[in-house]
C-alpha cells in the first residue's frame, strides 16, 4: 500500500516500461522470450552494468563521474599489457588494476570535497588523464592469451538451455552487495543523506568528507572492475575501449529512476534501467533495423524519464 | 513556573569579533533546567552569533561557557550535540527525501548482531521519541510528505533523542500558523516539565509572553539584561530591544507629508480586503490613496515586508482580494504590478535590486526597457536623457553615467535603484527599508524625495524599522505585530489619538489592543 507512494512512482514507471518493451518484443518476435536472449542481455553489457552500479552510488550522493569510460578503457589495456607483455599472473594484474582504480577514484573524490570543486570538472580532468594514460600504455589492441584468464572467463552456471557467464555473475553479486550496503549500513544511508542535502548532513554530524571520498573510491573500483569484465568478455585490451561509455552509464542510472540531483534512487532501479537499455538493443537486432534506432529510442526514453521525475518531484 | 535553581548553562563575558563588527561584546547568559528562556533583540543584536558560538559554528574570541559546571568549547554542531546542546535552526536542517525515522536517528542507527541497520528497532525508537513529544505519525514515510511544522517536531525529536540537556530553538515559529504554534508550545511545555532547558529565539512578543519564563535582551552585541517574564512590561521590552526610552522621544514632524485632500474624492491606488497569506500575514484591509505616504511599522518579522510582497505580487495571497486602480486583480504577479504602475524597492539592494556590474545608466533604464520589450529599444540618447535627469534630481554622486554601480556608495546605490523605479513613473512605490545602512545625509535626501513624490501625487508605502523616519515622513502609519495589522495611526481621521509620533508607534508595537 505504502509502496505505491509518490516516491516509488519513477521505479514503477521504469518497471512498467521494461515489462511493456519485453512483452511487446516477445509477441512480435519468435524466440525473443528465451533464455538465450535473457542471458545475452546480461553478458553483452555486464561491464556497463557494473559501471552503472558504481555510478548509482556517485549520483545518489549528489555527484557525477565522467571519468568512468576512460578508466574502463585504461584498465582494459593496463590489464592486457600486464598479463601479456609483463607476464603478470592475471590475479595479480586484476588486483593491481582494482587498487589503481580505487585510488584514482579516491583522489578525485578528495579533490572534489576538499577543494570544493564541481564533480563535473574534476572528473572531466580525470577523463582526459585516464584516457591519456591508456594510450600512454600502448597505442593498439593487445590480445590476452593466458590459461588462468581463459579459465576464469569460461566460468558459467547453467541457465535454461544456455548458461550465465562469469561477468554476469560478477555484476549480480555486486548488485546484491551494493543494494545491501545501501539499505543496511550507516555508510549507505549517509550517502543518501549527503545527496539529499549536504549542508544538513554536515550539521547532523554525518562524516561527510569520509563518505564522499569513499563514494568516488567505490566508483573507481567499479570502473576498474568493469574494465576487467570487458577484457574477460573480449579477451583483449584496447586504449580506445569504452569511449563515451560514461554517458550510456549515466543514462542507465537515470532511466533507473535515480535523480541526477542526488538523494533519491535505488540499485533495483539501476538493474531495471540496465535491462531496458539491453532490451532496446536486442529489439533492434531482432527487427534488423540497425542500432541508430536504439540510440534514438534511448534518447527519447531518457527525456521521458527526466520529465516524469520533474513532474513527480515534491515541491 | 519552574523553581530557578542552579544554572545548567553559564556563559561568562563572551566576545566575538567579525571583520569590521564586534558581534558579541562581553555577553553573560544563564540557563536553568526546566525553563523556557527567550532570547530577544533586533537585527544585529547578536542572537545568531551567540547561538553559533554556543553550538560551535564559530569559535569564540574570549569568554567562558560552562555546561553543568564543566567548561566546554565545542568546535562543531555535532560536537555540541555530543555534549548535550541540540539546536533546531529556523531552516530545519533535515533530509526531506529520507523517512521521518531516519531523520531522527541518522548517524546513530541501531544495529543488529551482524552490524546491519535494524530497521524495526529504528522505527520503534523513532516512534517512542515522537510519542514523548506527543506527536503521532507514520515514521516510515518520507519527511517531505509532512508540513514544515512536523519537520520542526522531527528536528526537535532528533535533538532530544540524544539526551539533550539544552535545546535551542532558533525562530521555530516564523513559518508556522496559529495551530502549529500551539502544538509546538505544547511540546515545549512537555519538555520543560521534564527538566529540559530551552532557549527560545523569536521576534514574536505574544509568543514570548505565552511560553517563556525569563527573557534576555541583546542589543548591538551587548547584554541589555535578563528579567523574569512576569516582571517585564511589554513596553519596557520593546524599549530595551530598540534601545530608547519612550518619554525621551522627540515627536517632531519634519516632513511635509500633509494628508492629501484627494483622499476623500479619489479612488485608492490599491485596496486590499481581507488579503492574507497562510503562514505569512494574517488577512488585513488596507487602502492607499494617491499622494499618501503610508508607513508600515513593526518589529523585525512582524510581517511588514510580507504586506509589501503581497501587494507587489511577489507572494500569492491565499485569502482576500486586491483592487488596483479600482479593478480587482487575479493571478497577481510582479510583472502585472509593474504594468499597473506599482514599483518596489526591496530591502536588500544587493540581493534583489541593483546589478553591480552594470553602469548607472543601464541600471536606471533597466525596468523601463524591459517594460517596453526588446522590439522597442530606447535610443541611447533617450537613455542618457532619462539617466541624466534622475542622477540630477536625486543627487546621485557618480563620476559618469557609465560608472559601474558596484563602485558607488550604499546610499547612492539605493538612489540608483529608486531612479530605476521613478523612471517608470509609478502610481505607487513600495520602499522596503530604504534608509537602512546609508549615511545621515543620504537618508535626508531620500526622505525629501518621499515628500516630493507625495506632493506629485505618487502614493508611497514606506516599510521601515526606523520609527523616527516613519513619524517624520508618513501621513498614516499602520502597525503590525506578530504578522497581523493591529492598528493604524491616522491623524486625519482619528481625533482622540492624533499624535503620530515615535512613542505612539512604539506603544502600538508592544501592546495588545488594551
Amino acid at each position: 500500500m505504502s509502496f505505491i507512494a509518490r516516491g516509488n512512482l519513477p521505479l514503477l514507471a521504469t518497471a512498467a516500461v521494461l515489462a511493456a518493451l519485453f512483452g511487446a518484443a516477445s509477441l512480435c518476435f519468435d524466440n525473443f522470450c528465451s533464455s538465450y536472449v535473457i542471458s545475452d542481455l546480461f553478458s553483452q553489457n555486464a561491464f556497463l552494468g557494473i559501471s552503472a552500479l558504481g555510478m548509482t552510488v556517485v549520483i545518489l550522493s549528489g555527484g557525477i563521474d565522467l571519468s568512468v569510460g576512460a578508466v574502463i578503457g585504461f584498465t582494459t589495456i593496463f590489464v592486457a599489457t600486464l598479463i601479456t607483455q609483463c607476464e603478470f599472473s592475471p590475479w595479480l594484474a586484476w588486483t593491481v588494476a582494482l587498487i589503481v582504480g580505487t585510488v584514482y577514484g579516491a583522489a578525485m573524490g578528495a579533490t572534489i570535497h576538499f577543494f570544493k570543486l564541481p564533480a563535473f570538472l574534476v572528473t572531466l580532468a580525470g577523463l582526459f588523464f585516464a584516457r591519456g594514460m591508456a594510450f600512454f600504455v600502448t597505442q593498439q589492441s593487445v590480445q590476452i592469451r593466458n590459461d588462468v584468464h581463459e579459465l576464469v572467463s569460461g566460468v558459467a552456471i547453467p541457465f535454461g538451455q544456455t548458461e550465465i557467464g562469469f561477468t554476469t555473475i560478477l555484476f549480480l553479486v555486486l548488485l546484491v552487495t551494493m543494494a545491501c550496503v545501501s539499505n543496511f549500513s550507516t555508510f549507505g544511508r549517509a550517502v543518501l543523506a549527503i545527496g539529499g542535502d549536504e549542508e544538513s548532513a554536515t550539521l547532523m554530524g554525518l562524516p561527510v568528507a569520509r563518505t564522499k571520498v569513499a563514494v568516488y573510491a567505490i566508483n573507481g573500483f567499479c570502473s576498474a572492475l568493469a574494465g576487467i569484465a570487458m577484457t574477460l568478455y573480449m579477451d583483449s585490451g584496447n586504449p580506445i575501449n569504452a569511449i563515451g561509455l560514461e554517458l550510456d552509464v549515466i543514462a542507465v542510472v537515470v532511466i533507473g529512476g535515480t535523480l541526477l540531483s542526488g538523494g533519491v534512487g535505488s540499485f533495483t532501479g539501476t538493474l531495471l534501467g540496465f535491462l531496458i537499455y539491453g532490451t532496446i538493443y536486442q529489439i533492434t537486432y531482432f527487427a534488423n533495423v540497425g542500432s541508430s534506432i536504439a540510440t534514438i529510442a534511448i534518447g527519447a526514453l531518457l527525456l521521458a524519464f527526466i520529465l516524469l521525475q520533474q513532474i513527480l518531484a515534491p515541491r | 513556573m519552574p523553581t530557578l535553581t542552579k544554572p545548567i548553562l553559564k556563559i561568562h563575558n563572551l566576545r566575538k569579533q567579525f571583520p569590521g563588527v564586534l558581534a558579541l561584546d562581553g555577553v553573560d547568559f544563564e540557563l536553568t533546567a526546566g525553563e523556557v528562556h527567550a532570547l530577544m533583540g533586533e537585527n544585529g543584536a547578536g542572537k545568531s552569533t551567540l547561538i553559533k558560538v554556543l553550538t560551535g559554528v564559530h569559535p569564540r574570541d574570549s569568554g567562558r561557557v560552562e555546561l553543568d559546571g564543566q567548561t566546554i568549547a565545542p568546535t562543531s554542531p555535532s560536537a555540541a550535540e555530543g555534549l548535550g546542546i541540540s539546536t533546531v535552526f529556523q531552516e530545519v536542517n533535515l533530509i526531506p527525501r529520507l523517512s521521518v525515522a531516519e531523520n531522527i536517528l541518522l548517524g546513530r542507527q541501531p544495529k543488529n548482531a551482524i552490524g546491519a541497520i535494524d530497521w524495526k528497532t529504528l522505527y520503534q525508537m523513532a516512534t517512542q521519541t515522537l510519542t514523548r513529544l506527543g506527536v503521532e505519525l507514520d515514521v516510515r514515510k518520507q519527511l517531505a510528505e509532512y508540513s514544515i511544522a512536523i519537520a520542526q517536531m522531527v528536528a526537535i525529536a532528533r535533538g532530544i533523542a540524544l539526551d539533550a540537556k539544552v535545546l535551542i530553538l532558533d525562530e521555530p515559529t516564523s513559518s508556522l500558523d496559529e495551530k502549529e504554534v500551539t502544538h509546538l508550545f505544547t511540546v515545549m511545555e512537555r519538555l520543560r516539565n521534564e527538566g529540559m532547558a530551552i532557549v527560545f529565539v523569536t521576534h514574536f512578543l505574544d509568543q514570548v509572553y505565552r511560553i517563556s519564563d525569563r527573557i534576555t535582551v541583546l542589543r548591538n552585541g551587548r547584554l541589555v539584561g535578563t528579567w523574569p517574564t512576569g516582571e517585564l512590561e511589554r513596553l519596557d521590552l520593546v524599549e530595551h530591544m530598540l534601545g530608547r526610552k519612550v518619554p525621551q522621544l522627540s515627536a517632531q514632524r519634519v516632513g511635509s507629508a500633509a494628508v492629501p485632500s484627494s483622499k476623500i474624492s479619489a479612488k485608492p491606488v490599491v485596496k486590499a480586503q481581507g488579503l492574507g497569506r497562510r503562514g505569512s500575514v494574517h488577512p488585513f484591509d488596507l487602502e492607499i490613496f494617491p499622494g499618501e505616504v503610508v508607513g508600515l511599522a513593526g518589529l523585525l518579522g512582524s510581517g511588514r515586508s510580507e504586506v509589501g510582497r503581497l501587494i507587489f505580487g511577489f507572494d500569492s495571497a491565499t485569502t482576500g482580494t486586491l483592487e488596483v486602480g479600482g479593478n480587482q486583480v487575479v493571478n497577481w504577479s510582479p510583472r502585472k504590478a509593474i504594468d499597473a504602475g506599482i514599483a518596489w524597492c526591496p530591502e536588500d539592494r544587493k540581493l534583489d535590486g541593483v546589478i553591480p556590474q552594470l553602469s548607472v545608466r543601464e541600471n536606471i533604464v533597466l525596468a523601463l526597457q524591459s517594460a517596453r520589450s526588446i522590439f522597442h529599444p530606447l535610443s541611447r540618447a533617450k537613455q542618457n536623457e532619462i539617466a541624466q535627469r534622475y542622477v540630477a534630481q536625486l543627487g546621485i554622486k557618480t563620476t559618469s553615467l557609465e560608472t559601474t554601480v558596484g563602485t558607488l556608495s550604499g546610499g547612492n546605490q539605493q538612489k540608483v535603484l529608486l531612479a530605476r523605479w521613478l523612471a517608470m513613473e509609478p502610481k505607487l512605490i513600495i520602499l522596503d527599508e530604504p534608509t537602512r545602512g546609508i549615511d545621515v545625509g543620504a537618508k535626508a535626501e531620500i526622505e525629501n524625495l518621499v515628500a516630493e513624490l507625495s506632493a506629485a501625487g505618487v502614493a508611497v508605502l514606506l516599510i521601515s524599522s526606523e520609527l523616527e523616519d516613519l513619524a517624520r515622513c508618513c501621513s498614516r502609519v499602520v502597525v503590525l505585530r506578530d504578522r497581523r495589522i493591529v492598528a493604524a495611526l491616522d491623524p486625519s481621521s482619528d481625533l482622540e489619538q492624533n499624535a503620530l509620533d515615535e512613542s505612539a508607534i512604539m506603544k502600538l508595537i508592544a501592546h495588545h489592543n488594551d
